[in-house]
């Protein structure tokens, strides 16, 4: 499994163009976000995609060709913070409802949704740890679930920002491929 | 100064220095046609529009410059497809302009719509709908930088027809380019510089497998230094021909599947491959597990996502051919290979002797006669455009190119049908040169309407068509690995002189080999176009070869006597 992330233009077709490659290139991808970043005019993509690094390498390499990925990096060797969220609904009943909530204890989970016969419990932090409150909770009976898939960000100093001045500019290389 | 999206178009192409342009028009591109009207633009209409993005794209290839094409919407736009691919597996720069339904109607399946962006995705370097006039001069100049910068590849703008239609104020100061920006990447480090020069100075058995990239670099005159330093044997790539001269000693030919067996020995020999603007393609490489054992690598190459793609390189010089050829030769210590070079014309053996061009006359007609006898008379200095199969390869074996950008042929997608079109672009961009198209009878008749576009064109160029009366390079295939068993592959053809005759083209028909000299003759010196039938041997087969798949030391060598053993009584 393989992490990139990537910048890229905030508008219409470019989450296809990007998946688009993926698929031609044979590349699994196991999660794919897409959300803003501070820049309203750019979006931010974590990509986990089911590859070797040689695979990894290839579509950075071909995500960069693309005219509107502005950055596209594998992160996957770096030190990296990893967030998965998730909204489980389980089914509760009065009586297993308080073992229910001991277990959202120890996951520092949150109930956020209570009804009758069920509860919606929200979870975040490692794909592992939503994994593992997932495992407890099945004998529950899980009724429903949205995952968000990953984001990675790389901790510390080492920073992963969008490009904000052109390589060269446009005139330039115009005039230079004449 | 207020103008029409379609008058901006024109206008626009015009100031970024198209003089033809190729297209077909149809309802959603009209307002486009109206306002070439008006304009200095010549317009070839082309007889399908697959011809129109092949023709853009010789343009390309024989000028280094942009080609453009042109069509309506829907079926217009899907016949482009084919082209488009062409064009971006062989890294031409091809704009694409197409008509689009109006915006308002978009997305509801109106007459002649299509999702041409959806469609040409992949296969395109980049493509953008325009649903604005305002929109329209700086998405052509972005199309037209994006298209031949970098590795250049195919761009598509398809144009709504109310964009077309509304007026908008034109300024071409204001409509500059405006990409989005892009990191600055080290393309490499100095670690891997020197490594590669390293390795360049402590090879023994150095060879130089050089592709279309030094073309597109316009690296000739830095490659050719930088052989010269080092003394370096060069390989070549089928569309790397014409980077190096043809008559240079160091010239070892093409490589590949048919290429000469000592030229793949000496690769699978070598201790280093210098692979310059090439991309290890699997025509090239044959079986990779046994390619080049011992040999380290260094790639050149301006495309990140090409290195270590099929063989693991030692050092990844990422960057323009030219930029890094000129950054290395001076660092060249090393140049005597003589040893090195001596074994590989010894490798060479009988090869010579076994080749059909140094057998005697027996009457029969070979295509390789044919090739020969045009490179002869032509002296080399002729633009060859070839179709895809056996002549292809006969077309890289015996017409020994000299010059860059002489030979135009599809390599990557490998098109039938590319041949013709493509030729009549070729003499577009370069209408003082000899063009001759080097065409199979088959890929001829998959694009041979484009005749009438030659003929509405009073254009003269001159076509040879290779004709065995098989789709020869399948029956190759099936000759040697489905038992002879040919199916599908024998094919009926009209008189091609006669076709020729209908068109108003003159037509010849050879069928022995001392007519081929004065028939070429001849035909150079019409100043229309001719075409020529040469009925050729029908089951002569390409060698050397290289199974698909196999090892690249595993060839299957020329027959000892090839007019024996493939001959039919003429």
């Amino acid at each position: 499994m393989q992490t990139l992330v990537a910048y890229v233009e905030n508008k219409p077709g470019v989450l296809n163009r990007v998946s688009s490659l993926a698929r031609r290139l044979a590349i699994n991808i196991d999660s794919l976000t897409v959300g803003p970043t501070e820049n309203e005019a750019v979006a931010r993509m974590t990509i986990v995609a089911h590859t070797d690094e040689r695979g990894a390498h290839r579509l950075e390499a071909s995500l960069e060709k693309l005219v509107d990925v502005l950055l596209a990096e594998n992160i996957s060797t770096r030190a990296l913070l990893e967030r998965d969220l998730a909204l489980i609904k389980v089914s509760a009943d009065q009586q297993n409802r308080p073992h229910l909530m001991e277990l959202i204890k120890v996951f520092r989970a949150r109930v956020v949704d209570v009804a009758p016969e069920s509860l919606i419990i929200e979870v975040s932090g490692t794909v592992d740890k939503i994994d593992g409150l997932l495992e407890v909770l099945r004998p529950f009976g899980v009724l429903e679930m949205a995952r968000t898939g990953r984001i990675s960000m790389t901790r510390g100093g080492d920073l992963l920002q969008p490009p904000t001045v052109p390589a060269e500019s446009p005139e330039a290389v115009e005039a230079k491929s004449k | 100064m207020k103008l029409t999206g379609a008058e901006i178009l024109c206008e626009s192409l015009t100031r970024l220095g198209v003089r033809d342009l190729f297209g077909y028009p149809g309802g959603a591109i009209l307002p486009v046609y109206d306002a070439l009207g008006k304009s200095k633009l010549h317009h070839v209409l082309v007889r399908h529009e697959q011809g129109a993005t092949h023709m853009a794209d010789g343009y390309a290839r024989a000028s280094g410059g942009v080609g453009v094409a042109m069509a309506t919407s829907g079926p217009g736009a899907t016949n482009m497809v084919t082209g488009i691919a062409t064009a971006m597996l062989d890294s031409s720069p091809v704009v694409c302009i197409t008509g689009q339904v109006s915006s308002k109607v978009l997305g509801s399946d109106a007459f002649q719509e299509i999702d041409i962006t959806g469609i040409t995705m992949p296969i395109t370097k980049h493509n953008v709908v325009v649903t604005k006039a305002e929109d329209i001069a700086r998405t052509i100049r972005e199309a037209f930088l994006i298209a031949s910068s970098g590795r250049p590849g195919p761009v598509l703008v398809d144009i709504t027809k109310d964009a077309q239609q509304a007026s908008a104020e034109f300024n071409w100061e204001a409509s500059a380019p405006k990409l989005p920006p892009k990191r600055i990447r080290n393309n490499h480090d100095q670690a891997e510089f020197d490594r590669a020069v390293e390795m360049l100075n402590t090879a023994k058995r150095p060879i130089i497998l050089a592709g279309h990239g030094i073309m597109v670099s316009g690296a000739m005159r830095a490659f050719e230094r930088f052989v010269r330093a080092g003394n370096y044997p060069v390989a070549m790539t089928l569309l790397g021909i014409g980077c190096f001269p043809a008559n240079e000693p160091l010239n070892l030919g093409m490589m590949g599947m048919h290429g000469e067996a000592w030229v793949n020995n000496a690769i699978q020999e070598a201790d280093l491959l210098i692979a310059v603007g090439m991309r290890f393609d699997d025509r090239v490489t044959g079986d990779l597990r046994t390619y080049a054992k011992s040999a380290r690598k260094i790639h050149i190459e301006i495309d990140r996502a090409e290195i270590n793609k099929n063989v693991k390189v030692d050092a990844a010089l990422v960057g323009d051919a030219r930029e890094v050829l000129e950054r290395l030769t001076p660092h060249i210590e090393t140049r005597d290979h003589g040893v090195w070079i001596r074994h590989i014309t010894e490798l060479k053996g009988d090869s010579a002797v076994r080749d059909i061009q140094s057998l005697p006359d027996s009457g029969h007609l070979y295509a390789a006669h044919v090739i020969n006898d045009l490179w002869k008379e032509t002296r080399g200095e002729a633009i060859i455009v070839t179709d895809v199969g056996q002549h292809q390869m006969w077309e890289a074996q015996y017409y020994h190119h000299n010059q860059p950008r002489t030979l135009i042929t599809s390599g990557g997608l490998g098109t039938m049908g590319f041949a013709l079109p493509a030729a009549i672009g070729a003499k577009f961009a370069k209408p003082d040169s000899e063009v001759w198209v080097v065409v199979g009878d088959g890929g001829f008749q998959m694009t041979m309407s484009e005749l009438a576009t030659i003929v509405q064109e009073k254009i003269n160029i001159k076509i040879a068509i290779i004709n065995n009366g098989f789709l020869g390079m399948v029956r190759q295939w099936q000759e040697f690995f489905y038992d002879k068993r040919y199916v599908a592959t024998p094919l009926v053809a009209p008189d091609f002189a006669a076709l020729a005759n209908a068109f108003g083209i003159r037509g010849e028909r050879i069928t022995k080999r001392a007519e081929v000299l004065p028939t070429i003759r001849s035909a150079r010196e019409s100043a229309e176009t001719v075409l020529i039938d040469f009925r050729v041997e029908q089951e002569d087969s390409v060698y050397p070869m290289v199974a698909a798949g196999a090892s690249l030391s595993d060839m299957i060598r020329r027959p000892n006597n090839p007019l024996v053993e493939t001959a039919t009584e003429p």
